[in-house]
């Protein structure tokens, strides 16, 4: 079997983690910012999973848990914004966050 | 290095640029299910299989089919006018190229000491269990308890304001 540097993997990593972060910066739309959100802890989730199989100690598999409950977590995230995000459209009538200045009504 | 790894990479990073820079939403939200999938096969590469496959049955079946549906209920399938991007676009492009340069920096400066390969770990779906079930039962239940107040909290929040304003 062919090996891959455990830097290569991590350089993919920050690669998605830099276009995930642009993505939620400069994006209008509230719906590509949760996208972009997505987009950085899954490249969060690619070094965890790179770190756990080239660590020391695989079998303790700290890494491997740290990836499924944050993938776990993201899940739940992405349902709450994504219902936060039509709540506000129902009240506003726009998914635009430039548009969204006001706290209150 | 093979060509395998440079192709799955492709995939996971052209998926997340499409899904970032595209104008379309719907056709965003596709082309982050290729990123998802590429980022997938990435797993399975590096033999975490039990989360490989959770990536593919959270991210792509799940987190996917909800993004379409916010995009459809909030119609944000139709391009606006004024353009997709914000006003200080250039201040947060500048601000995520900092951030990769800085990654790739101490990435390339760590990359001697870090390792090329290690024997493939040992680990099966039963071990997985066996330590969610004895070492990890505390952020188990805890996880479980957030995913419950996500649900209500996701219902809550999406539900019509009708009944609220009738109080």
């Amino acid at each position: 079997m062919t090996t891959t540097p455990l830097a290569a993997y991590l350089i993919v990593a920050a690669l998605i983690f830099a276009v995930g972060l642009a993505g939620a910066l400069t994006r209008r739309n509230a719906i590509m910012v949760l996208i972009g959100i997505e987009l950085m802890l899954n490249a969060a989730n690619l070094n965890l999973i790179a770190f756990w199989r080239y660590g020391p100690h695989p079998e303790l598999l700290n890494g491997m848990m740290f990836a499924i409950f944050s993938i776990a977590v993201a899940a739940a995230e992405a349902a709450v914004g994504l219902g936060l995000v039509i709540s506000i459209y129902r009240h506003a009538k726009t998914s635009d966050l430039e548009q969204m200045n006001r706290m209150k009504g | 290095m093979g060509f395998v790894f440079y192709l799955i990479s492709a995939f996971a990073v052209g998926g997340a640029l499409a899904a970032v820079l595209l104008k379309n939403l719907v056709h965003a939200a596709l082309a982050l299910t290729v990123a998802f999938l590429g980022l997938a096969v990435l797993f399975l590469r590096l033999d975490a299989q039990f989360a490989g496959f959770a990536q593919i049955l959270v991210y792509v079946g799940a987190v996917a089919i909800l993004v379409v549906f916010a995009i459809l209920l909030t119609k944000g399938s139709e391009v606006p006018k004024e353009g997709v991007f914000s006003k200080t676009w250039l201040a947060g492009l500048a601000i995520a190229a900092a951030v990769f340069a800085v990654l790739a920096w101490a990435i390339v400066q760590a990359a001697p000491s870090l390792p090329n390969q290690s024997e493939v770990p040992a680990v099966t779906v039963n071990d997985i269990g066996n330590a969610l079930m004895s070492r990890y039962v505390l952020p188990l239940e805890i996880i479980a308890v957030l995913l419950t107040a996500a649900l209500l909290g996701a219902v809550i929040v999406a539900m019509h304001e009708k009944e609220r304003a009738k109080q």
